[in-house]
């Protein structure tokens, strides 16, 4: 840090000023004492666009030090453009050590995946979060959904569900599905597929929500419960697949379709790269990976 | 020593850093109740105040949030200057106007229900308590579940505010509304949130 410091024109550490990251750190401590609840919060300027991460990059910046080793995913993956970028603007403002390996991260910024390896205690997972309010599309006055939190009013919510059930025979909504925490907030897992939501359930790891144009922070403790909303007739259920991943075989994991030409080819690949990586490097194979498994 | 001095001297030496690595204990802390978080000794704050209580103040504490100290605190010029100079924080003498409360002596503390609880709408409107206790193993155990709990865990703070177990009784009825601790000891730092269910009662 020393030949930095001498430097002039320095960005702070992780590039929001102190008293930025004072005012969001106290917003993360309310937002993970009411969990579920979305704290307001001064969102900055980030030097991206809104809609790019900007609410999930202040919360990692200002949860972030020099021990942390960091992951950034975008859609599971670790080399598209958005987690490409992320990664190396932490780099560049924090000097932190960065890594695709779930297991090795201390905390993982995600853009609408939860990786497949599961998480550990002591891992932070940083979600990036377009729209925080669950009930924006159907009420879209501020002061009325606040009332409808306090109030614990929850019945338009089931009423969107049901007639999902009614149009489509089962409920149709497929992400950003939402979840009760803990019996009381309903909350929007932010655009994850719902294949993930379980995975939020009694999570090891401390789950914290960023959204900078919304300026909205809310948090999910570990060991805390999330219940995805359903009816006892339609419980619900997360997206199967047919056929496992083309690259590694797995079943069970969330996949990507890939178009492979303009006569209907297509494949189902694992949406989480490092998952189908490490896979593919224990000799798991599919049926395009162009090598034999390994015997 | 003169007390200009006094107030000036003895906070982080690298303020970035250490904010951060006191946050990130503090945040474990609240995600975790129950945990002791350890090593926070990064300030020489005057007495009564504790190091442990003054790294708080200082990660968490600017011209936004205003102060109020318990009788013990408020008396000391020292302590009062000290926080003037190192956090800017305005003190105030009404706790329901205060954002953080530091309580040198918890035995003594006014009733929970006296500091900001937020309200049904904004219940991120409330305080942060940080009780600066003797021991948080030396006390009446307190067993706890919730949130950031597994099944249980336990932990034994002393002292505690008069009747504190029926008093977060209270607090926890009030949710989402209710205020949040934070215990600190020379041992480290634990937090209350207010999700944390004490399920046994005062013996």
């Amino acid at each position: 840090m020393n030949a930095h410091a001498e430097a002039i024109a320095q960005y702070n550490f992780a590039y929001l000023d102190e008293q930025t990251k004072r005012m969001i750190r106290r917003a993360i401590l309310k937002a993970i004492a009411i969990p579920g609840y979305q704290v307001p919060f001064a969102s900055r300027e980030m030097p991206m666009p809104y809609g790019w991460g900007t609410g999930g990059v202040q919360v990692t910046a200002s949860v972030i030090g020099p021990q942390d080793v960091l992951k950034v995913i975008d859609q599971g993956a670790d080399d598209t453009t958005n987690a490409v970028s992320i990664r190396a603007f932490f780099q560049k403002v924090a000097q932190v050590s960065v890594t695709t390996h779930t297991g090795e991260a201390t905390i993982i910024q995600t853009r609408h995946r939860i990786p497949e390896e599961p998480l550990k205690e002591g891992q932070v997972l940083v979600y990036q979060v377009p729209i925080p309010e669950p009930l924006r599309f159907l009420e879209p006055r501020e002061t009325e959904t606040r009332k409808m939190h306090a109030l614990e009013e929850y019945g338009l919510m089931h009423v969107k569900l049901y007639e999902d059930i009614a149009q489509h025979g089962h409920i149709a909504t497929t992400f950003a599905y939402p979840v009760k925490v803990e019996g009381r907030y309903v909350m929007d897992p932010s655009p994850t597929p719902k294949f993930d939501n379980p995975k939020m359930h009694m999570s090891k790891a401390l789950q914290l929500f960023g959204a900078g144009r919304e300026k909205r922070i809310y948090a999910i403790p570990p060991y805390t419960h999330v219940e995805s909303l359903d009816f006892d007739d339609h419980p619900f259920e997360v997206q199967r697949f047919e056929e496992p991943c083309a690259l590694c075989g797995a079943h069970g994991v969330y996949l990507d379709e890939v178009v492979l030409d303009d006569r209907g080819g297509r494949m189902f690949v694992c949406s989480d790269t490092d998952h189908c990586e490490e896979r593919r490097a224990e000799g798991h194979r599919g049926h395009l990976s162009g090598e034999e498994a390994a015997t | 020593m003169s007390l200009a001095s006094i107030a000036i001297e003895g906070g982080f030496r690298n303020p970035v850093f250490d904010a951060q690595s006191v946050f990130r204990a503090l945040m474990q802390a609240m995600a975790e109740p129950g945990t002791v978080a350890r090593d926070l000794g990064l300030t020489r704050p005057p007495a009564p105040l504790t190091p442990e209580a003054a790294a708080v103040a200082l990660t968490s504490c600017d011209q936004d949030t205003p102060i109020w100290l318990d009788a013990p605190l408020a008396a000391e010029e020292a302590v009062r200057a000290w926080l003037a100079f190192h956090t800017g924080a305005p003190l105030t003498a009404t706790p329901s106007e205060a954002h953080f409360a530091f309580c040198a002596e918890p035995e003594n503390l006014i009733g929970l229900e006296n500091f900001a609880q937020g309200s049904q709408e904004y219940p991120d409107r409330s305080a942060t308590l940080i009780l600066q206790v003797k021991s948080l193993s030396g006390g009446p155990e307190l067993l706890l579940e919730g949130p950031g709990i597994e099944t249980q865990r336990t932990l034994a703070p002393h002292p505690m505010p008069r009747h504190f177990t029926r008093q977060w009784a209270q607090n926890r009825a009030r949710f989402p509304r209710g205020i949040d601790l934070v215990l600190v000891s020379r041992e480290g730092m634990a937090a209350l949130p207010r999700t944390t269910r004490i399920v046994n009662q005062e013996g």
